[in-house]
């Protein structure tokens, strides 16, 4: 589904990505872990191309993305991200913030997105939440609004960058359900994330990242259990 | 004490009621509110465009965007940044005067000259305002809207916009008094406007306190009706948003 080919990145001059290649599959779930400023934030946003690669190339269902003449546009509404700080649109109700995207797009009518929303509101227990405001909602309310905003434009996979880290301990539950019942249907999933736990059960295949290098790669059992690579065993005793 | 009264109100009379002098402060006031009113237009209108070539121009700069569009903006904004150093560093008594007597000395009326000078002049502090409003949005915003597939300039205007203007409507409202207030320079191209009016009746009365208070006055109130009525809408933005 999304190959990544020679992927670099630099900010000025600091190397954040060297040299990546990568694939990851239509269905799988991969979860990437690895040690602040690795990587992986600028990993991930280079796959939307939030960041512009500095070089190489990436394919999103055949399609060469990192190509001038790519609509990133287009190509964005079939690739959902979801933050660590959320960002909801303050200025707009939960239900506006769902269908604003749809709509403008001209993907659905406003009916149909109105519905639509409702539809995935009830799949996170939000309906009641439909006309209230980001501002009166609580951190894991938010981050499962911003899921269901990403969900609305029905994309092909799902990025979540730290989708839990800005969270009060007792919200993390409720997010993570959220996204195991999204892996569960089926959905292609690119997870960074620090919960080991979630890696664990839900993860096809676990990507350690350190200073912009895939350092190592494989199940959650051969990463977590029986890790080969030194930065990957003194990276797993510091965080389990 | 009666006796002390009873000349002020002769005064009054006389300065304002006598030979219908009054028309000249409510023809004056017309002439302000007018100038004020289609200056502002054009100083928003200027603004906002200004801030939002300067702000997509340092966003193009920071993602190192290439192409004919950066080369585009590079120059928009090259012209951005003169008229911001020349507006902003000039008096806008000499802006008014080089406009009356050198760039539009063919045009009909004074009232274009003002217009056209109070105009140009408050969009450079409107850009201003507007641009701190945008740049003091949190840039997730910026990269949610995006990263729905939302274009640039959609997400600007659904987004980012709707929160910058709510942000600086204090600063913009700072802005239209001083403008309302800074047009009573305009007498000095010959426009009658309101501080004029007075100017006027003072020399046909040979009375200052009278009419200088009266306009003063009216200026004052103007304000301060002004000041009520956003603030009560800035309330009203408020509540709906409850941050
Ligand atoms: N816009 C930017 N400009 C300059 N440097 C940046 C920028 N974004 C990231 N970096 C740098 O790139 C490096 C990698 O950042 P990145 O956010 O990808 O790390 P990360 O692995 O996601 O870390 P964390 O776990 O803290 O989120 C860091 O050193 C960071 O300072
Ligand atoms: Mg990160």
């Amino acid at each position: 589904m999304i190959y990544v080919n020679n992927l670099s990145k630099s900010f000025g001059d600091h190397l954040v990505l060297n040299n990546v290649s990568e694939h990851i599959a239509p269905g799988e779930k991969v979860v990437i872990i690895g040690p602040s400023g690795s990587g992986k934030s600028t990993f991930l946003r280079c796959l939307n191309l939030l960041e512009q690669p500095t070089s190489g190339e990436i394919t999103f269902e055949g399609q060469l993305i990192t190509d001038k003449k790519a609509d990133i546009n287009k190509i964005r509404q079939q690739m959902g991200m979801v933050f660590q700080h959320f960002n909801l649109f303050p200025h707009l109700t939960i239900l506006d913030n769902i269908i604003m995207a749809p709509v403008h797009l001209k993907l659905m009518t406003k009916a149909q997105a109105k519905e639509e929303a409702m539809r995935l509101l009830e799949i996170v227990g939000l309906t009641e939440k439909a006309n209230a405001y980001p501002g009166q909602l609580s951190g894991g309310q938010k981050q499962r609004i911003a899921i269901v905003r990403s969900l609305a434009l029905k994309p092909k996979v799902m990025l979540f960058d730290e989708p839990t880290s800005a969270l009060d301990p007792e919200m993390v539950g409720e997010v993570l359900e959220v996204m195991k019942g999204l892996a569960k249907d089926g959905m292609t999933m690119v997870v960074v994330t620090h919960e080991m736990g979630f890696a664990r059960e839900v993860a096809d295949r676990v990507l350690f990242m350190d200073e912009g290098i895939i350092y190592e790669q494989g199940t959650p059992e051969q990463i977590f259990s029986s890790p080969v690579n030194e930065r990957t065993q003194k990276f797993l005793r510091a965080v389990l | 004490m009666v006796e002390w009264v009873q000349e002020i109100v002769d005064k009054f009379k006389f300065v304002f009621l006598e030979k219908d002098r009054w028309l000249l402060i409510a023809e004056g006031l017309k002439v302000t509110l007018l100038v004020t009113f289609l200056a502002l237009l054009l100083g928003l209108v200027i603004g906002m465009l200004v801030a939002i070539v300067r702000t997509s121009h340092d966003q193009m700069k920071k993602d190192n965007v290439r192409g004919v569009a950066r080369i585009f903006l590079g120059i928009m904004n090259g012209i951005c940044k003169v008229y911001l150093t020349v507006i902003r560093g000039t008096p806008v008594m000499v802006q008014l005067l080089l406009m009356y007597f050198v760039i539009l000395v063919s045009a009909e009326s004074e009232i274009t000259v003002a217009v056209m000078t109070f105009g140009i002049n408050s969009g450079a502090y409107v850009a201003e305002i507007f641009r701190s409003g945008i740049m003091s949005i949190d840039k997730g915003q910026m990269e949610a809207g995006r990263s729905l597939g939302l274009s640039y300039v959609t997400t600007m205007t659904k987004v980012i916009l709707p929160q910058a203007i709510k942000n600086v409507l204090p600063a913009l409202v700072n802005e239209i008094i001083t403008l309302l207030k800074e047009t009573s320079i305009c007498g000095a191209i010959g426009l009658s406007e309101l501080t004029r009016g007075a100017e006027n009746i003072q020399s046909a009365t040979y009375e200052a306190l009278f009419p200088l208070l009266m306009v003063a006055l009216i200026y004052l109130v103007i304000v301060m009706m002004f000041t009520a009525l956003m603030s009560k809408i800035e309330r009203r933005l408020r509540e709906s948003d409850l941050r």
